[in-house]
């Protein structure tokens, strides 16, 4: 056979090992996270765990009720902030300001704030509500929440509305639709799909966070509905029940833990749906 | 002057060879001259579009044909940098009036694109959409008023059973004859076309050049077209240009048997473009 051809072959099958065993690495890390979560939460994963409140140390009864509405209330109020103000300023980006040079620095501080770590969101809330109000409080943690869920739907937003052709808004435009209704009745319906992919995204995101709520919401023992009081999450509850000599308390950990990566999990597959029936069409 | 490679003969008039009647101007185009920026896309141009009368622009690319059809609903307005001087008429409108409603003016000059763009909604909805910009009416009105627009678009054989689907589901010459639809829709006086059939197969051409020829009946057309062919069957009075500059505007059986210019002549025998 051609020596060439022999060689190419040779080197296909080194790269194609390489990629594979890339990938596996990459698979079996996450794999392991999700089987040691499966394993440790399960025993905990019953009725009182979304009925019972956070116990006392010591006792072996309780559950995380007050965590869970908690993280559920902020995230919602945090998304119901952020999605909004991320949705406008994306569609400005893409639509009005797309020739503007105010949309390249407004997307770069953007970029920034897109990986700027939480804990540093955390403390900027921290010294611009928890200090004036003057105590923690879930108002402050759904804020925290709020800056981080903005550039994470601005920038899929974006990125959504400039998938859009422009052909599109042209044919608009030549029926004589106004621009506002050339972005609200075709661009948006054309991206409808992504666009939320984008909030479910986000959501994911912040569901998980721990850092921006240890400054702001920090946690709360009781069960509460006050937005100006502390208020219990998961997040929070579980880094404090992890490091606790408690092994009641260690299991709760767990089984919060599993719930968030599941809830996780779900809204990912959510937004993976709803790519793909981008795709089909 | 024998070796032209493009036949005419679908149009009556063509065959007789007699001059066209003058017809009464739609749009007329005084002194028009357009630039990207610094550059000039289209010099001093003049010609008046006749009223129902078919019209259309051909030349090499670049040449400006799609540049000019883009002023008469105002398209270049979407983008910043662009910039027109001149006169620009409809009827008595004057198109290039900085306070005229650009919406108004597109519901009065209609545009079909190269690429299908049926709207992400519902066959009947693409309609209909249009419609309830500018008119108020009630659901069985309605319901005629798309069914009109649909078998004015030699399609509402072919979708009157689904109506609901989506319109992307359609064919691409189906997309096309919706877009077309949609656009009769909304009653224009002027009808703008810009390459329609390029993205089409020749089935689907022909029908789209049947219905430019039945739509010529009650509106005023131009059609911007690369193929010579097309242009020829489809339309009453040609223009070719060449660099941003008009070179020749007359009846296309003129046009395309014995044009006055020897770039027209060299274009349509295929010498260059």
């Amino acid at each position: 056979m051609n020596p060439i051809y022999v060689r190419r072959r040779r080197k296909d099958i080194v790269v194609r090992g390489l990629c594979f065993g890339a990938a596996a690495v990459g698979v079996t890390w996450l794999a392991l996270i999700l089987l040691t979560l499966l394993y440790n939460g399960i025993a905990g994963l019953n009725l009182d765990l979304f009925v019972a409140d956070t116990p006392p140390p010591g006792s072996t009864e309780g559950g995380l009720r007050n965590a869970i509405v908690g993280s559920l209330i902020m995230t919602v109020i945090g998304v119901g902030i952020g999605a909004p103000l991320g949705l406008f300023a994306g569609t400005y980006l893409a639509e009005y300001g797309r020739n503007d040079k105010l949309t390249s620095v407004i997307r770069f501080i953007n970029d920034i704030l897109l990986s700027a770590p939480s804990i540093i969101i955390g403390l900027f809330i921290y010294g611009a509500v928890v200090v004036p109000m003057r105590g923690f409080s879930a108002i402050a943690g759904s804020l925290a929440l709020a800056v981080i869920v903005i550039p994470v739907v601005l920038r899929t937003t974006e990125d959504m509305l400039l998938l859009v052709p422009n052909a599109l808004r042209e044919a608009a435009s030549a029926l004589g639709l106004p621009r506002s209704l050339v972005i609200k009745r075709i661009a948006y319906r054309a991206a409808r799909s992504g666009l939320i992919t984008g909030v479910l995204l986000a959501t994911a995101r912040v569901a998980g966070e721990t850092a921006p709520l240890l400054f702001t919401a920090l946690s709360n023992q009781f069960f509460s509905l006050g937005l100006n009081k502390t208020m219990a999450n998961l997040p929070v509850t579980i880094n404090n029940f992890v490091q606790s000599p408690y092994a009641y308390w260690k299991q709760l950990a767990w089984s919060g833990a599993l719930l968030i990566t599941l809830t996780v999990l779900a809204l990912n597959i959510g937004a993976r749906i709803l790519g793909a029936e981008r795709t089909a069409k | 002057m024998t070796d032209l490679s493009v036949s005419v003969s679908s149009n009556a008039h063509l065959a007789s060879q007699q001059p066209l009647p003058e017809a009464p101007a739609k749009v007329t185009v005084r002194n028009l001259n357009f630039y990207y920026g610094e550059h000039q896309a289209l010099k001093n141009i003049n010609m008046t579009l006749g009223t129902n009368r078919v019209t259309a622009f051909i030349g090499p690319s670049g040449c400006g044909k799609s540049t000019l059809l883009r002023i008469f609903n105002r398209m270049y307005d979407l983008y910043p940098g662009q910039r027109v001087t001149g006169q620009l008429m409809l009827d008595q409108t004057n198109i290039l009036d900085p306070k005229l409603d650009l919406n108004l003016l597109r519901a009065r000059v209609g545009m079909v694109f190269q690429k299908p763009t049926p709207f992400p909604m519902t066959i009947y909805e693409n309609i209909a959409f249009g419609i309830r910009l500018y008119e108020k009416i009630s659901k069985s009105e309605m319901d005629d008023r798309v069914e009109k627009a649909l078998r004015g678009g030699a399609l509402w054989n072919e979708v009157k059973d689904k109506l609901n689907a989506s319109g992307l589901s359609l064919s691409g010459g189906q997309q096309q004859r919706l877009c077309i639809a949609r656009t009769v829709a909304v009653r224009p006086e002027v009808i703008l076309f810009d390459e329609p059939c390029s993205a089409l197969d020749p089935i689907s051409t022909a029908k789209v050049e049947e219905l430019i020829q039945e739509l010529s009946e009650n509106y005023t057309i131009a059609i911007v077209t690369h193929n010579m062919q097309q242009a020829a069957r489809v339309s009453d009075k040609t223009a070719f240009m060449y660099l941003g500059e008009l070179i020749e505007f007359d009846d296309t059986s003129k046009i395309f048997t014995s044009p006055s210019d020897r770039r027209t002549q060299d274009y349509i025998t295929g010498r260059f473009g």
